[in-house]
């Protein structure tokens, strides 16, 4: 098995943050990981991203050729990147900020209302996390404990946010699982 | 005891592997892409009780660099292509006057200013001598992850074990890409053997002299060089590295090192699915380059097929190990774009067929 | 063995010298130069635990003249090749020794920034106007209206810029504790520069900074002229542009007069 996620987004919406809950949960579960940023002046753009693999054996590339899920934090995003991802893979849309969907149909679409669903869990700036723990649970990549600890892995130090980013994650796995 | 496993960037990977490998004093001068591996050590060491210098140029750090090696400490210093190049002119002196230093090169895009997207263009500057004068440098090229925990020992032991300075070649992508690590325990300086020709005061000996100017008219530079010859000859004959996986039926094999090694190994896979048998030949060393390794192996295999990240330069030393044992096929990338395996894969179905859509074929 | 108790040696080789003869011309200041220094690490019991940094130029080969550890160093670069030396061994003593086209032209960076960190080194800046090794090209520190195989028609302003006064460059730096210039051209003056010579050192040991000693020295091989003259115009015109005296002393230490 291995399975490519490209995280997209504005620079601030913690793009970047989901990639490392991703691979921290990937490294807990006992999968060889990789992490690719977007780096330099693509950056100083105010856009984010990173690709994150994730795979029972070890991984040869750390780019992918079509990442099997996309994860948009905003319509540019879905510009960019739709075209990238593999057949029947599967995009992720923060219907919170936008409502457009891909142009393909060849790819399963889920969109997640991040900021309501992390204001409905007292969670303002928990969209992200929202978005990883509905990433997780819809490709099976990692269950919600595993989640929950690659939160921890990617925050070490930063214990004071943990309570309120678990409750984040686990109302993005109930969002899978009941639709809504 | 070695580290847990650890989720680190890889600038962050090799500069703590430095520390671990018995590297107390780091000098050197920011410039993107590696900006984090001074960054890390200029707290780290602190943490250690070693010494991080930020000079005030690429040519004052290499120097300072000389200067703590010369007194006998584990010291390195770290750039990008363009800050490389300025320390070329430290590096061909310590060559001469036989110092042991690590010199990390996360390559950028160039020549001049270039760009900070990865690259593999200062193959030729980092195995060729790089600077005037008749010396190598060894050249490790890792591909990232473990490696760079364990090239970067590596890379400390062959220095001092040589007397000579080693470069530690990786690229922009490497230094940034997160990958899980072990890191080995704390190695003890006083493990290491003794050295019995550094300057630290003359208290209880003779005075020494470090230097690499022989002004004698009874041939004594010649002599010099003579030796140092022989000393690159031992490197070559007694530390080539390489790694290779290649089918007993391979039709071609991929000759790639560092991060197109790894993009190239993806595209092999991704080429299972399609019949084709391919090999990947991934030298370690880039100089001493494992010529014997691949000779044999182009023995075997009727195709050879070169990816690089650059417009074609350890292509050359592919075709020095090949000659026309096998037909060589080149495909290279200027830095400045990252490629996928998707790429590398049409360059390989290209040089399968030998069709000349992808690449081209090298007349030897 | 009563025959030779009459006899006391009063006077002789320093320890720090080998015996080895120099390559230096006649009245070239570098041998008066290095004796001073030499002495001075004896008195004050140094040798052992020096290591010194020549530079490129005249004195490239002073490790076959000092009896203590030296380390080579590309042209320029003395200060950073001893900033590393003293940073592995903040302990020993660590002394670079340089002429002008080596610490104030291709070095300035180095210099000026080893002593704006307050590098514990002590310098010893042989200025002689003049580039002496590759046979008497401009140097930064050449006077206006010299002449040098680069500046045939003497060195003009406008074209060449005017002579740097690289010491003064480095006072103005924090890290900086002593700068003195002195020459080698009277008796009174090589006394003067010893006393300079061992101050520095005493900065290094003390722990204060960074501290250069500047010497005037003649070059009479380059500047076409006798020994005798090159002291005259050591003494007549080049301390016009670089007056002799304290530049920068913030040691606090009690200066006898």
């Amino acid at each position: 098995m291995i399975t490519r996620t490209t995280f997209a987004g504005f620079g601030g919406q913690g793009v970047l943050l989901m990639g490392y809950v991703l691979c921290h949960g990937g490294m807990h579960k006992g999968l060889d990981v990789t992490y690719f940023p977007s780096y330099g002046a693509e950056m100083r753009g105010g856009t984010a991203n990173c690709t994150v693999t994730l795979s029972d054996k070890k991984i040869a590339s750390p780019v992918a050729s079509k990442p099997d899920a996309l994860v948009a934090m905003n319509y540019p995003s879905l510009e960019k990147f739709e075209p990238t991802v593999a057949e029947n893979g599967t995009v992720f849309l923060n219907s919170s900020l936008f409502t457009e969907t891909p142009s393909r149909d060849d790819i399963e679409v889920l969109q997640v209302p991040t900021a309501e669903l992390a204001r409905e869990v007292g969670s303002d700036r928990g969209a992200n996390m929202v978005m990883i723990g509905a990433v997780c649970a819809k490709t099976g990549l990692l269950t919600v404990e595993e989640t929950i600890k690659g939160m921890e892995g990617a925050l070490k130090g930063k214990e004071k946010f943990f309570p309120q980013n678990q409750k984040a994650i686990e109302r993005g796995f109930a969002f899978v699982a009941d639709g809504k | 005891m070695p580290s847990e496993k650890m989720l680190m960037i890889g600038s962050h990977v090799v500069a703590e592997a430095a520390v671990r490998a018995g590297c107390r004093y780091y000098f050197g001068y920011p410039i993107t892409p590696q900006n984090e591996l001074p960054e890390y050590l200029s707290a780290r060491l602190l943490e250690v009780g070693g010494t991080f210098i930020q000079g005030e140029s690429e040519v004052s750090s290499i120097n300072m660099v000389l200067g703590a090696s010369a007194v006998g400490a584990r010291t390195m210093t770290s750039s990008s292509s363009p800050g490389v190049s300025l320390k070329q002119e430290g590096i061909s002196y310590m060559a001469g006057m036989e110092l042991p230093g690590v010199i990390i090169n996360m390559m950028r895009g160039g020549p001049g200013l270039g760009n900070i997207a990865p690259s593999a263009a200062d193959y030729f500057q980092a195995t060729r001598g790089g600077a005037h004068g008749d010396y190598r440098t060894p050249v490790l090229a890792p591909a990232g992850g473990q490696e760079l925990v364990d090239l970067t020992f590596v890379a400390f032991d062959l220095a001092d074990k040589y007397r000579t300075p080693v470069m530690l070649l990786g690229d922009g992508l490497m230094g940034q890409v997160m990958e899980p690590v072990i890191f080995p325990d704390f190695i003890d300086l006083k493990d290491l053997p003794e050295k019995d020709w550094i300057v630290d005061g003359c208290e209880g000996r003779e005075p020494r002299a470090l230097f690499s100017m022989f002004l004698g008219q009874q041939g004594e530079l010649y002599q010099h060089n003579l030796h140092l010859q022989e000393k690159y000859d031992k490197i070559t004959a007694e530390e080539m590295r390489w790694e290779t996986n290649c089918p007993d039926d391979a039709e071609m094999v991929v000759v790639a090192y560092g991060t197109a090694a790894r993009i190239a190994e993806s595209a092999i896979e991704e080429l299972e699915a399609e019949d084709l048998r391919l090999g990947l030949f991934r030298p370690i060393t880039l100089w001493p380059f494992p010529k014997p390794a691949l000779r044999e192996l182009s023995k075997k295999v009727p195709k050879v097929a070169v990816f690089e990240f650059s417009l074609g330069q350890m292509v050359e030393d592919v075709i020095f190990s090949v000659g026309e044992r096998a037909e060589i096929y080149f495909h290279g990338l200027p830095g400045g774009i990252i490629p996928t395996p998707a790429d590398v894969a049409d360059f390989l179905r290209s040089a399968a067929k030998g069709d000349g859509k992808v690449g081209r074929r090298i007349d030897v | 063995m009563s025959t030779e108790v009459a006899f006391e040696q009063i006077f002789g080789r320093p320890e720090s010298l080998k015996t080895n003869p120099t390559h230096y011309c006649p009245g070239c200041g570098h041998s008066v130069a290095h004796r001073l220094v030499a002495e001075c690490l004896d008195e004050m019991g140094l040798r052992e635990k020096t290591i010194g940094v020549p530079p490129v130029g005249c004195a490239v080969l002073a490790y076959n003249y000092f009896n203590f550890d030296m380390v080579e160093a590309p042209h320029g670069r003395a200060l950073a090749v001893a900033t590393g030396i003293k940073r592995v061994h903040p302990d020993k003593f660590v002394l670079s020794y340089q002429g002008d086209g080596d610490l104030a032209a291709i070095g300035t960076a180095e210099t000026i920034h080893s002593g704006n960190r307050g590098e514990r080194i002590s310098t010893i800046f042989i200025n002689n106007a003049i580039y002496g090794m590759t046979g008497g090209q401009m140097a930064p520190t050449t006077l206006l209206g010299q002449t040098a195989t680069t500046a045939q028609a003497g060195r003009d302003a406008r074209l060449h810029g005017s002579p740097i006064d690289i010491s003064r460059m480095l006072a103005v730096c924090d890290g900086v504790v002593y700068v003195e210039r002195c020459s080698l051209t009277s008796i009174k003056q090589i006394r003067r520069a010893k006393k300079a010579i061992k101050k520095s050192y005493q900065c290094q040991l003390d722990d204060l900074g960074f501290s250069i000693v500047e010497l005037l020295s003649p070059c009479p091989t380059n500047w076409k002229v006798s020994p005798k003259a090159a002291w005259a115009w050591v003494n007549d015109e080049m301390t016009k542009t670089y007056p002799l005296g304290v530049i920068k002393d913030t040691t606090g230490y009690e200066d006898k007069k």
